[in-house]
């Protein structure tokens, strides 16, 4: 059995410069050394958890080849992606797909919505003549439960959000990935219209063997989905593994308050409130490459170690990795 | 007594193409010291129904019909307790100082040039002129009880972060002492621990001044934490009122318990949920009967063609749905 992983990302880092207005220029370490892979020899499905600034987007992009490392690499079944042949990055292009999260943006409103399916089977001379390509337009519709007389001769703005997204699936069946890259695909979408979206992810890995690298802030869906959870902070990994291991016993002080401002939703299961004054728990975004644990300055449990250099990932085991002086 | 009575609230639209019925017949109270939460997905009417509340509705709406009955907000308005059919002038000064607002976004909003403290002084002196010196220390302490140091007042937006933006929007909107806040979405687009402490904040805020808040907000988890009461809304219309607990565990209307079931939780059991089948219908393409009932697996045939109405079905529990009134009768 070929154990090559389908996917990593090996010491991925990324750093933006700006120019910081009459100061001259700054610069913003996006990422910083992240690593990790999926499996080659099973269908993975891997949600990767982050407030804002931590870095999530970016590695997307960076997949998509959108944005080019500073330092790293990032493999696709062993190849580098930037040092592929063109036959290469278009093969590359083809196997890994990506659904973005704004439904609205996605489309070109002049157009009716079955173009961007038309385009994939056109393009990929996937079939011999018009009836076999509505063919494959309807069975596509289906297979993300859409009916195709409700869809077929529409323009975008008149489906909902929802319906949007799911012809994006649409187009990702027709073209069997072996990956998908979910950019918060549900975070604009009406809550009684997630599950069905999350549902069809869960159906493609499980039907077709597709993998998926689904990337949220709302842990709740991310645990709805099972599988890997990575959780980053600030460009870095600071605890990953099985989503059940790491959700139900978070090591990471930032883990733990992730998951802890979580809104249960169950009024039996309120927050409690301390009466402590609230500290300001935001991290802001440094321009300066940071010393030492990315967490430290809000950690209540901070070491000298911290402020020293970045933790290493250790692994706890049972499927449980985390980078904290804590466990070491 | 009641802090408010809206009595068949209507917001339309007026478009070429015909009215789009955006609030359509809104009836609820809103119960003095409570926290009342209304949820309803994307275009459900429910911050329409906000902006129908304050009157802050522009061309082509227009408020349609109804009344909001506020005898204890409209004390000064010489026996006229309808703050629809108050004057302008008369219902200005409710606004802010008795009613006050944070609408959706209102964080990106701080005017970028202005130092924190002058913006709320600002919202001071319209309503209340006073001193500047006094402005300033009555600033502050609005600051500190939103948990941010006073040395924020003399900053500018742009060196603030989200989370405290939108705390120096809830200490404006409290610089008045008002007897109700209305907030719509007051955590979207925030970070998910920067929202608990948003919702803390408000809380706090809440006993601290002794007052009533509304909650706007699709985000149910929300509601869960911080509502006593929900008001469940669906293409313009309220389907479902009641306690908290038992709209969470024990709701009647359909569309409700569609809803609740389909909330992902963190660390329960993991079975497969289900989404409500099919899309809400726009308000200018409404269907007959009930608006829920191209969606709803409970359809009986009355649901096609007549419109139920809202029913007191239990004390303090309002559901509008004919297989409700069938089954709990």
């Amino acid at each position: 059995m070929d154990t090559t992983p389908l996917l990593e990302i090996d010491n991925l880092t990324k750093i933006f410069t700006t120019s910081r207005g009459i100061f001259g220029q700054g610069e913003v370490c996006a990422l910083d050394g992240v690593s990790f892979s999926l499996p080659g020899d099973r269908p993975t499905l891997l949600t990767m958890v982050g407030e804002s600034g931590s870095g999530k987007t970016t590695i997307a992009r960076s997949i998509l080849g959108l944005e080019r490392p500073s330092s790293g690499e990032i493999r696709y079944k062993g190849k580098n992606i930037r040092k592929m042949k063109p036959r290469e990055w278009e093969d590359y292009r083809r196997q890994v797909q990506v659904v973005f999260q704004d439904p609205y943006g996605t489309y070109n409103p002049f157009y009716k919505i079955e173009r961007v399916l038309q385009v994939v089977i056109r393009k990929f001379h996937m079939s011999t003549g018009k009836g076999q390509e509505m063919e494959m337009i309807e069975e596509a519709l289906k297979a993300v439960e859409l009916r195709p007389k409700d869809i077929i001769g529409r323009y975008p703005h008149q489906l909902s959000g929802g319906e949007r997204q799911r012809v994006m699936l649409a187009r990702i069946y027709l073209l069997r990935p072996q990956l998908i890259i979910a950019d918060e695909p549900v975070s604009m979408i009406d809550v009684s219209l997630r599950a069905t979206f999350l549902n069809i992810l869960l159906n493609f890995k499980q039907d077709y063997g597709m993998s998926c690298i689904f990337i949220t802030h709302d842990l709740a869906v991310g645990f709805y989905l099972g599988g890997q959870i990575v959780i980053l902070c600030q460009g870095r990994i600071v605890e990953a593994g099985n989503m059940d291991v790491v959700v139900r016993d978070p090591r990471h002080p930032y883990s733990q308050v992730l998951i802890a401002s979580v809104p249960p939703p169950n009024p039996r299961n309120r927050w409690q409130d301390d009466g402590r004054p609230m500290k300001y728990g935001e991290l802001r975004r440094s321009a300066d490459l940071i010393r030492g644990c990315i967490y430290r300055s809000r950690c209540p449990q901070a070491m000298p170690r911290c402020s020293e250099a970045p933790p290493p990932l250790i692994d706890l085991g049972d499927d449980h990795q985390v980078a904290c002086y804590l466990y070491h | 007594m009641n802090l408010l009575e809206i009595r068949d609230m209507r917001v339309y639209y007026r478009t070429t193409r015909g009215d789009y019925r955006v609030v359509d017949g809104v009836t609820f109270d809103v119960k003095p010291d409570e926290v009342l939460g209304i949820a309803g997905e994307s275009g459900c009417g429910k911050s329409t129904l906000v902006e129908g509340l304050l009157r802050l509705v522009v061309p082509p709406g227009h408020i349609e019909s109804g009344e909001v009955v506020a005898p204890l907000l409209a004390k000064d308005a010489g026996g006229n307790s309808d703050l629809l059919s108050l004057s302008e002038e008369e219902f200005r000064r409710i606004r802010w100082q008795q009613i006050s607002y944070i609408p959706q976004g209102s964080m990106n909003s701080l005017n970028p040039v202005m130092k924190i403290e002058d913006q709320i002084i600002d919202a001071i002196q319209v309503h209340q002129p006073m001193p500047k010196a006094v402005a300033q220390r009555h600033v502050a302490g609005l600051l500190q009880t939103v948990g941010l140091s006073p040395e924020v007042a003399k900053l500018y937006p742009h060196e603030l972060s989200g989370g405290m933006k939108q705390r120096v929007i809830i200490a404006a909107s409290i610089a008045l002492k008002p007897r109700l806040i209305i907030a719509d979405e007051p955590t979207t687009a925030l970070d998910v621990t920067i929202q608990k402490m948003v919702l803390q904040t408000l809380m706090r805020v809440k006993e601290q001044l002794d007052c009533t808040i509304i909650v706007v907000s699709h985000d149910m988890p929300v509601h869960a934490q911080i509502a006593d009461r929900l008001v469940i809304m669906y293409a313009g219309q309220v389907m479902e009122i009641g306690e908290i607990d038992d709209i969470f565990n024990d709701p009647f209307h359909p569309y409700t318990q569609g809803l609740i079931s389909t909330i992902p939780a963190l660390g329960r059991e993991r079975t497969r949920l289900h989404g409500i089948p099919g899309v809400s219908p726009s308000p200018s393409e409404l269907p007959p009967g009930c608006r829920f009932h191209p969606r709803c697996e409970k359809a009986m045939t009355a649901c096609h063609s007549v419109e139920p109405a809202l029913r007191e079905i239990r004390p303090g529990r309002f559901v509008a749905c004919h297989w409700c009134d069938e089954m709990l009768r």
